[in-house]
């Protein structure tokens, strides 16, 4: 197999990670590369541990062995498994968002952007002292921080409603706010949690087109877990699958959609099939799995 | 009339007093759903040390002028305060943050009674009285032998809580740390992910809230002129009664419930009986929450699925 542009430059190395609740295994021993720059979308069917790996990643669980590597541009590493989840966001810049709406949906959709930019206005502020004052660098990062918080409420279409409560927005539209909050806290890697759930086909279009935008122009990677398998085959650039904890096929659209163990998984087959299945497999893939 | 004039000032007074400390509650209660009964102590504590600190400027240093030495102390007993109150929160409530809810809760009740008990053995269990800081008193009317007074230190303690309040409303709602703890109040796990360091948040809530607290205890100790180990307790209880009025978790709420509480307790001792004024205060709470568990101005809870 030749290798592929995410073993070359990988935005984050997920190596032999095992999660386990006292006797249940949610992942097991999963490893892969997400490129950067790329969309790799992570699939699999219901209770997979798609999410628990998102949660390994984001810091909400440590997980019971292995390593999650995450590397910036510039070549600095950071070891996710043993930091704690705000520095996780703060320093190793990977965002998220959750499958179950998470917005501050007393807030206005401008203060949900101004939050996820806290860090850097907190430091100029001076902890605050210098933010009631407005004395030092304060004033202009904050303008900075406005000018940002707008950029993104204009790519979202929601700049007239910058000032509403969160929580006031039609569903679709808070999705799009999450990301975009996401988005504001400047990630390297931006993992999203179901995107498209529960959205209509003309709000789940105008969702890749966002998501393929934030790939082109803000060169920031994406790992997403997502059940449309529309979105999924249209704009990732590598999939990974995920069954019952485990990796059972890694690669690009096209090479997981005719993958004869994803359609197993899938669809469903006899348990004598799955071995025929896995014996093409192997004579397919030249015993190298 | 000239009773209900009278009165109206002392309550506004009284209620000022009592809406700064429930600011306290009211935050902390916010912001880790906890009610830190330790607050109404930090309150009393720092009536004394407004009063140390009072003396101190006074006597020793020879500070002659008044508002010179009231405002170095307001600023050292929020200082201090904070401090303090800093501490409480890193000693007794951080380590135990997670553990079951009833934890905190016993845990500030034992805080509680640790820095009354500690004031009681450190300034003795008797009153501590000061001289008389600010005497001059403004004659609104004065017919029928009853004269309708406001007091300047009356003047004082209400432009000062005034202002306070405008710049913690400009804090809460203007700056990144306001955001932050509004976000921390509706989602704590979310705002840390998006990089915000939720336990200095929390760390600075409570300061925030003592500095408040720190506020009402010089100003209680100005109006009063004397401070007692166990004088947290009452007006402690009382703000608390006034947070949960208002709404608990509501800034405005736990103000207008101060005043509420403040002006209840002064109309009744001045219509009815004073050796009652308390009861009349519960029950008035008591009957509010049969009608609104909320609160005046809190948010209905929604039951999140």
């Amino acid at each position: 197999m030749t290798t592929e542009r995410w073993d070359n430059d990988p935005v984050l190395t997920v190596e032999h990670v095992t999660m386990r609740f006292g006797g249940l295994v949610a992942v097991n021993d999963l490893t892969f590369k997400a490129g950067r720059g790329d969309i790799t979308a992570l699939i699999g069917p219901n209770g997979a541990g798609k999410t628990t790996v998102f949660n390994c990643i984001t810091g909400f669980y440590k997980p019971t062995m292995g390593r999650l590597d995450l590397a910036h541009r510039d070549g600095t590493r950071y070891m996710l498994e043993r930091m704690p989840d705000f520095k996780i966001s703060g320093k190793a810049k990977v965002a998220r968002t959750f499958q179950n709406i998470r917005l501050f949906s007393g807030m206005t959709l401008l203060e949900n952007l101004l939050v996820a930019q806290h860090n850097a206005l907190m430091v100029a502020s001076g902890m605050t002292v210098g933010g009631i004052l407005g004395i030092g660098g304060y004033r202009a990062k904050e303008k900075e921080a406005m000018e940002r918080a707008k950029y993104w409420l204009d790519k979202i279409r929601l700049t007239a409603r910058a000032d509403d409560p969160a929580g006031d927005l039609p569903y679709g539209a808070q999705r799009r706010l999450e990301i975009a909050r996401a988005m504001c806290t400047g990630p390297e890697l931006l993992c999203l949690d179901e995107p498209a759930a529960g959205l209509n086909p003309r709000e789940s279009a105008e969702l890749n087109e966002l998501l393929l935008g934030i790939r082109d122009t803000e060169r920031t990677s994406l790992l997403l877990i997502e059940h449309d398998m529309s979105v999924v085959m249209e704009i990732s650039d590598h999939v990974v699958v995920l069954e019952y904890g485990t990796k059972i096929s890694d690669g690009t659209p096209a090479f997981v959609q005719n993958d004869p163990r994803v359609i197993a998984a899938y669809l469903g087959v006899d348990d004598e099939e799955v071995e025929k299945v896995e014996k093409q497999l192997d004579v397919l893939t030249g015993e190298a799995g | 009339m000239e009773i209900f004039l009278q009165q109206l000032i002392n309550g506004i007074t009284l209620g000022s007093i009592y809406g700064l400390i429930a600011i306290g509650y009211t935050m902390v209660f916010g912001i880790i759903g906890m009610v830190n009964f330790a607050h109404g102590d930090v309150f009393m504590v720092s009536a004394f040390i407004a009063l140390i600190f009072f003396l101190v400027l006074t006597t020793w240093l020879g500070i002659a002028s008044v508002a010179l030495a009231l405002f170095l102390v307001l600023i050292i007993a929020m200082v201090l305060t904070g401090l303090l109150s800093w501490s409480i929160e890193r000693i007794a409530y951080r380590p135990l943050r997670g553990s079951f809810r009833l934890a905190p809760l016993i845990s500030a009740i034992g805080m509680s009674i640790v820095l009354s008990n500690f004031i009681q053995v450190a300034q003795g269990p008797r009153n501590k009285p000061t001289p008389p800081m600010v005497r001059d008193v403004i004659v609104l009317t004065d017919s029928n032998g009853y004269a309708v007074t406001l007091s300047y230190k009356q003047i004082i303690i209400m432009v000062t809580t005034a202002v306070l309040l405008a710049a913690f409303w400009y804090v809460v709602q203007k700056t990144p740390l306001g955001r932050a703890q509004r976000a921390c109040e509706q989602d704590r796990k979310m705002a840390a992910l998006l990089g915000v360091n939720v336990d200095r948040t929390i760390s600075l809530t409570f300061v925030m809230g003592a500095a408040l607290a720190a506020v009402a205890g010089t100003m209680y100790l100005m109006y009063y002129g004397v401070v007692n180990f166990s004088d947290g307790f009452v007006p402690g209880v009382k703000a608390f009664t006034a947070a949960v009025l208002g709404g608990i978790g509501s800034l405005p709420g736990a103000v207008l419930g101060g005043l509420l509480i403040g002006l209840i307790e002064t109309f009744w001792s001045g219509y009815f009986s004073i050796d009652y004024k308390d009861v009349a205060a519960f029950s008035i709470l008591a009957i509010v929450l049969i009608f609104m568990p909320q609160g005046i101005l809190g948010r209905p809870e929604v039951e999140k699925v």
